[in-house]
This record gives C-alpha cells, sequence and structure tokens, in this order.
C-alpha cells in the first residue's frame, strides 16, 4: 500500500503542491469510503467462506484441532441416506417458494388498484410478516396449525373438513412449513413487484386498449413480458432462501417431532451435524456441497433468463 | 500518516482486546480469583446456585464465583462453542449423554488425583451416577443431583372411573387395564400419555422387559434384542388402542401440560418435574413406583454432576468450588430447595419432605432397581437417530420391529466410528 502511495506521489511531484495533496487525499478517502464495506464482508463472508472450504477437508471434532482427511468427508456424503432425503426436502422447499411469485403479483395488482381506500394500511399488513421476527412467525403459525385447537383446523371444521396435526403429521409437515415460508416472502416481493408495476408506461395500455386488446390480453403481452425482470430477480432471491431454509424448521418442529425426516433440510441437517454431534468437518463439507449446489442453479437461472426476460 | 493510523488502530485493538481480556476471565484482582460456574435450569434451581455460590464465598473470602445461566436449548452449543475457542467456564454442569465426548475430547480435567489428595469419599454418592462420569478409570466429574422415573397419575380422573391408584405392586398388565378404564374419548380424557420420549418412557420399559439400549462394551446397539423391542410394543400397543393421544396429537400439545389440565390419567415422568406437578393448581396428582414388567422392575436413573475445565486459569481454585458443590452442606440447600434429588447420602429425606401431599418416596425407593442413562462416548450421534426412528415408529401404521431392526443398523455403524 505504501510504495503504491510512493508511487503515485512521485509522478504527482511535478505539479503544483496543492493539487498533489488533494490526489493524495482522494486515493485515501476512496479507500476509507468502501474500507467499512470490504472488511465487513471479508471478515464476515468471505474468509468464512474459505475457511469452510478448508476444514471440509478436515475432520475436526469438538474441540480438538483439525485434521487433514483428503476428501474422506465428501466420500461420506453420498453414502449418507440422511443426506438425499434433506437435499430432496430442500428441492422441494426451493422449488415450491416459487408459487409465491403469482401469489405476490397478485397482491402488488390488488395494493396497486387505483382508488383502493387505506391502501397504506393493507401495505403494511402485507409487509408486516417481512419484519416480524422468525420466532414470533413459527409460535404464531404453531399455534394455527396445532392439530386440536388450531384456527386452521377450526376454519376447515365450519366447512366440514377434519384437519390434521399439520406439523406433526409426516405427510403434510413440509407444505405447511413451505406455506408459511412463502407467507412471510409476500410482503417483500410485492414491494418489488409494485416498483415493477409503476414503471411500466401508462401509453402502452392506453394503445393497447385503443387497438382492442381486453384486461387477460394487456396483462400476458404488456404486464408479464415487463414485469419480468422483476419477476426473474424475485426467483433468484426465492430459490436461494428456499434452499437456505433453516429457521421455520428449527423453531416449529420440537424435537420429538415424527416429521423431522420428512421435513429436513440441507441446513437443519448441517446444524444438528456440526453443532449437536461435534462433526464440524464433515458438516463444513455438506456446506460447500450446498454452496456448489446454490451456484449452480443460480448460474443456470441466469441463463435461462435470456429466453424469457425483457429489458426495456 | 498512514503509520500513524496503524499505530493508532494497534493500540485501539490492544486496549480492546485486554479490556475483552480481563472483563471475560476475570483475571486476579488484588489476590482474589473469580470463577465461572455454567448452568442452564434457572427456573428451579437458580436460587439454589446462588445461594451455594454465596455460601462458597464466606468460607473461602478469596473466590467469587459468577453465576452463567444459559437456558438448555442454547447451554450446548455455547459452552462447546467456548471450549473449542479455550474460553469455556472454569466449571460447568454436565450430564450423561455429553460427558463421553467433552472427557475423551480432553474438555474436562480428571479429578481421579485431586479426590485422591483430598480424600474424598466418592462412596457418599449413588455408584450409577459415580460410574456415569468415569471414563477409562478417571473420575471426571461430581455427582450433583439424581433423577429417577416414577409413575404419576391423577387422583381425580381414578376416583371418577373408580380405579384403584397405582402402587408397588402394579405390573404391566394393571396399566393396561387401568388406562382402559380410565380413557374416555367422550370427555377428551386418555388413560395414559405414551409418548416416545427415552428417558422417561421407553428406556425405562425396555429394561423392564430384559433388554438393553446398547451393550456394556458399548460397541453394539440393542434395538434389535427382542426383549427390547418388547419394550417398544408395550408403548406402541397403548397407542394402537388409542388408549393415549397420538404421538402427533401430544407434539402439538405437551403431554406435561396435558397432564396438568387432566386430560391424561397415567404419565411416567422423573422426579425433577415433581415440582410442576405439585405447584400446578387443582391438580391432584400422585406418584408411584413404576409397575414391573415381564422381567421385573426397573428405572432410568440419571444425574448431572460438576465437571472442571480443562483449559480452566485456576484449576485449584476451581477444585475447591466442585469439591464444595459435592459436600454435604451444598447438597442441603439444593435439597430443602425441592427442585432436584441431591445426589449426597441421607440428604433425599429433605427432598421427600420439600413437597407435603406427594408421596416423592416412590422415587427413592426405586434406587435398588435403578439403572444407569446408557450412553456413549458420542451418545448424541446415536440419540439423534433414535429419537427420529422411535418417534417414527410410535406413528400409526408403523411397524416397530421393523423399525427398531433398523435402528440397531444405524446405531451400530455410529458405534463403530467411536474411538
Amino acid at each position: 500500500m505504501s510504495t503504491a502511495g510512493r508511487a503515485v506521489a512521485v509522478k504527482a511531484a511535478a505539479r503544483p503542491a496543492t493539487r498533489r495533496r488533494l490526489r493524495d487525499r482522494d486515493w485515501v478517502w476512496g479507500y476509507a469510503m468502501i474500507a467499512p464495506l470490504v472488511l465487513g464482508l471479508g471478515v464476515f463472508y468471505l474468509w468464512p467462506v474459505v475457511q469452510s472450504v478448508y476444514y471440509s477437508f478436515t475432520e475436526w471434532t469438538l474441540f480438538g484441532d483439525a485434521t487433514w482427511v483428503g476428501l474422506r468427508n465428501y466420500e461420506q456424503l453420498f453414502t449418507d441416506p440422511a443426506n438425499g432425503r434433506a437435499l430432496r426436502n430442500t428441492f422441494v422447499y426451493g422449488g415450491l417458494s416459487l408459487l409465491g411469485i403469482p401469489l405476490s403479483i397478485a397482491v402488488a395488482a390488488l395494493l396497486g388498484t387505483r382508488g383502493l381506500r387505506l391502501v397504506s394500511l393493507y401495505r403494511t399488513l402485507y409487509f408486516l410478516p417481512v419484519v416480524t421476527m422468525p420466532a414470533a412467525v413459527a409460535m404464531i403459525w404453531t399455534w394455527l396449525y396445532n392439530g386440536d385447537y388450531g384456527l386452521v383446523n377450526y376454519l376447515l371444521s365450519l366447512v366440514g373438513i377434519h384437519g390434521t396435526s399439520w406439523i406433526a403429521e409426516p405427510s403434510t409437515a413440509l407444505y405447511a412449513l413451505v406455506a408459511v415460508g412463502i407467507w412471510t416472502q409476500i410482503g417483500y416481493n410485492a414491494v418489488i413487484f409494485m416498483a415493477g408495476l409503476q414503471s411500466i408506461p401508462s401509453h402502452l395500455y392506453e394503445a393497447a386498449s385503443i387497438d382492442g386488446a381486453g384486461r387477460a390480453r394487456q396483462f400476458f403481452r404488456i404486464t408479464l413480458p415487463l414485469l419480468s425482470p422483476s419477476i426473474f430477480f424475485v426467483s433468484v432471491l426465492s430459490v436461494i432462501n428456499g434452499l437456505q431454509m433453516f429457521d421455520l424448521v428449527y423453531l416449529m418442529l420440537r424435537r420429538g417431532n415424527p416429521a423431522r425426516e420428512e421435513t429436513q433440510t440441507v441446513v437443519s441437517l448441517f446444524f444438528s451435524r456440526a453443532f449437536e454431534e461435534g462433526a464440524k468437518g464433515y458438516a463444513a463439507a455438506m456446506a460447500v456441497v450446498l454452496m456448489l449446489i446454490t451456484l449452480v442453479l443460480t448460474v443456470i437461472q441466469f441463463r435461462v433468463q435470456k429466453r424469457w426476460v425483457h429489458y426495456a | 500518516m498512514t503509520g500513524k493510523i496503524r499505530a493508532l488502530v494497534c493500540a485501539g485493538a490492544l486496549v480492546a482486546g485486554l479490556a475483552g481480556c480481563s472483563s471475560s476471565d476475570g483475571g486476579d484482582s488484588g489476590g482474589k480469583v473469580t470463577l465461572t460456574y455454567a448452568y442452564w435450569d434457572n427456573e428451579n434451581q437458580g436460587p439454589a446456585m446462588t445461594k451455594i455460590a454465596q455460601e462458597f464465598t464466606k468460607s473461602h473470602p478469596n473466590i467469587e464465583v459468577k453465576l452463567q445461566f444459559t437456558p438448555n436449548k442454547e447451554y450446548w452449543t455455547k459452552l462447546q462453542t467456548a471450549a473449542a475457542g479455550g474460553t469455556a467456564p472454569d466449571v460447568f454442569w454436565m450430564n450423561g449423554p455429553r460427558i463421553g465426548l467433552y472427557a475423551s475430547q480432553g474438555a474436562l480435567l480428571p479429578l481421579s488425583d485431586k479426590i485422591a489428595a483430598d480424600k474424598m469419599d466418592l462412596g457418599k454418592y449413588p455408584k450409577s451416577l459415580v460410574d456415569l462420569y468415569t471414563l477409562d478409570g478417571k473420575q471426571y466429574g461430581i455427582p450433583k443431583d439424581f433423577d429417577t422415573i416414577g409413575l404419576w397419575y391423577n387422583k381425580a380422573l381414578f376416583d371418577a372411573a373408580k380405579v384403584k391408584y397405582p402402587d408397588a405392586s402394579w405390573t404391566w398388565d394393571d396399566v393396561r387395564a387401568a388406562a382402559k378404564k380410565l380413557t374416555d374419548p367422550a370427555k377428551g380424557v386418555h388413560g395414559i400419555g405414551a409418548m416416545a420420549w427415552s428417558q422417561e418412557a421407553y428406556y425405562n420399559t425396555i429394561f423392564q422387559a430384559g433388554g438393553y439400549v446398547i451393550s456394556d462394551d458399548k460397541k453394539k446397539s440393542g434395538f434389535d434384542d427382542p426383549a427390547t423391542i418388547e419394550g417398544l410394543k408395550f408403548w406402541k400397543d397403548l397407542l394402537d388402542q388409542k388408549l393415549s393421544p397420538t404421538v402427533q396429537q401430544m407434539t402439538d400439545n405437551d403431554p406435561i401440560e396435558m397432564f396438568k389440565s387432566g386430560k391424561l390419567a397415567m404419565w411416567y415422568d422423573g422426579s425433577y418435574d415433581a415440582s410442576q406437578y405439585f405447584k400446578t393448581e387443582g391438580l391432584k396428582a400422585g406418584v408411584a413406583p413404576l409397575p414391573a414388567g415381564p422381567k421385573g422392575k426397573a428405572t432410568v436413573i440419571h444425574g448431572l454432576a460438576n465437571v472442571v475445565y480443562a483449559k480452566t486459569k485456576h484449576p485449584q481454585e476451581a477444585w475447591e468450588f466442585v469439591k464444595f458443590l459435592g459436600s454435604e452442606q451444598a447438597n442441603r440447600i439444593q435439597a430443602e430447595s425441592g427442585a432436584v434429588i441431591p445426589a449426597y447420602e441421607g440428604l433425599q429425606e429433605s427432598w421427600v419432605k420439600s413437597m407435603p401431599g406427594l408421596d416423592l418416596q416412590a422415587f427413592i425407593d426405586q434406587l435398588p432397581d435403578a439403572r444407569p442413562y446408557p450412553v456413549s462416548k458420542n451418545t448424541a450421534a446415536w440419540a439423534r437417530l433414535e429419537t427420529d426412528a422411535i418417534t417414527k415408529a410410535f406413528t400409526d401404521g408403523q411397524d416397530v420391529e421393523a423399525t427398531a431392526k433398523q435402528l440397531a443398523t444405524a446405531m451400530n455403524a455410529a458405534l463403530s466410528q467411536e474411538k
């Protein structure tokens, strides 16, 4: 750093002294400005990633040191049946969370309806789940889903359906969690879609209606294509969030829940391997593989978007 | 200029580092030593812990004890991280499932030499507890308390159904017969809660059926043993006959709360929950020794111990404190608080008397039939498999025998990785 600084100083020596000092300071301040972000990212994101990759090649026991074991952790990954199940659950979760997109678009369109009264109230209500702590969300939904006393089953009973213990029943638990995940994301997605909808010029609709296009045709030929950049952005985020599913599983499924196997995601399995069983090296390998899967899926999404995303 | 900034940053880091060190380690201020003592049950045991720490400082004026409470759910994660980083508390609570891992990984200070030097008598504590905290011939923990399991019952429901209260003569057949009479679907009352909990429920019946969870040499799982499977089937039959709420229902609604609110007539639970049943208004609870199975009587005994961190800066002071924690005086404080049965011999009486109206003697009377809580070096690695498998097996339409045999295979694989 200091050599580079000296080089700049030497070059600037020919110029008037005041300008030199100014340039010098520019350079310092530039780094100073980005330093907090770079340091934060480096220390809390990049360095842990590098470390995780290193530890994934080691056996890192509870308190002992890490010993190099080469690819052994990765070999074990493929022989442990729990990983296959967790991966499948994770994909189901990531895939189904895309269902939140049409819902969010509908919400965004409704909130954007001209002349809607109390619009700021509705916006607040839809956005509230986003800023609510996951622990509180989990607790409320655990009550709603209660098989004997839950509100969900009460409402179902009004139409003659006898509901089940939604998050304790192995066949329903995963989908019940997906629903909560989608519910918490709708507000955030809707904000992005509202911005996207507002940026569509109104003259396009006017022209279309003059040409005789109905509401449905306008939606599919104008709204959807012009909204596609937002849809793409939200779908990338939804898939990444879905793949990292942990908090709801951890908070809503108490120990001894018979649906644990059916809802275990890669990250929740990672947590129990690393912090409950003390197999941290092995868990690091799981994290690395999940990172690679996320990377591949995101790259695929970016490749495919060229076919359907229209940038106006 | 950059040099100056760097110096400043370094100095700042040093100051911050020093401040961090001195606040976390306690340090030696004026010849005084501060020990940190970590525990996870503040609601029931906090007052006793505070009192014990105060009494200790009275007799050891140069040692101060700082209590560090962490809720059970985060206790082990936090302790593990702290131990890996070299900053674990000097003295902390330990349990059976974790002792193997912590001791074998060198996180705990072996106490055998100090016990011998100070002529501490371990005969004052139940032998199965002393053994639980012994690894490769070395003693790592001094027993703190113990617990056994009993058959809790709701007197009002028994009276209403005109069923005789359980007593020491009961067998599995009596439980089944009573559960049938006590179950009343119209009122939402079930005869018994057959929850897939190990220590409170199926470990006991496995032992009563003559089965085992893990072999004595810790190399083989007992879940493929026919007697073990019989112990599991005891619960499964009660579930299949709808004499118990389903496992799903008991996941949604804590069975402890169900028992308290009169939805369960019988309920297997430990002595550690006695104080909450005692305090529940409107609940007339009784407790009896666990009914005998085909191979006689048995109950799981488990207890906590106080252990010393291997890298403590004050091993001698920490040992003095652990010795005090194991003393008659400290155990008496625990006994009088009523939260747990103290481990020290002869003090169980005062615990029994701490809750008039409850026949807590049932927990003490079972000591001769008590079987140690099954553990190995890395209990956590197979305990998770076990919980998942047995919980699954207890749900509708699942075959206990097949699931138990699969579990045995998986558990054997986990055990073979222990060194």
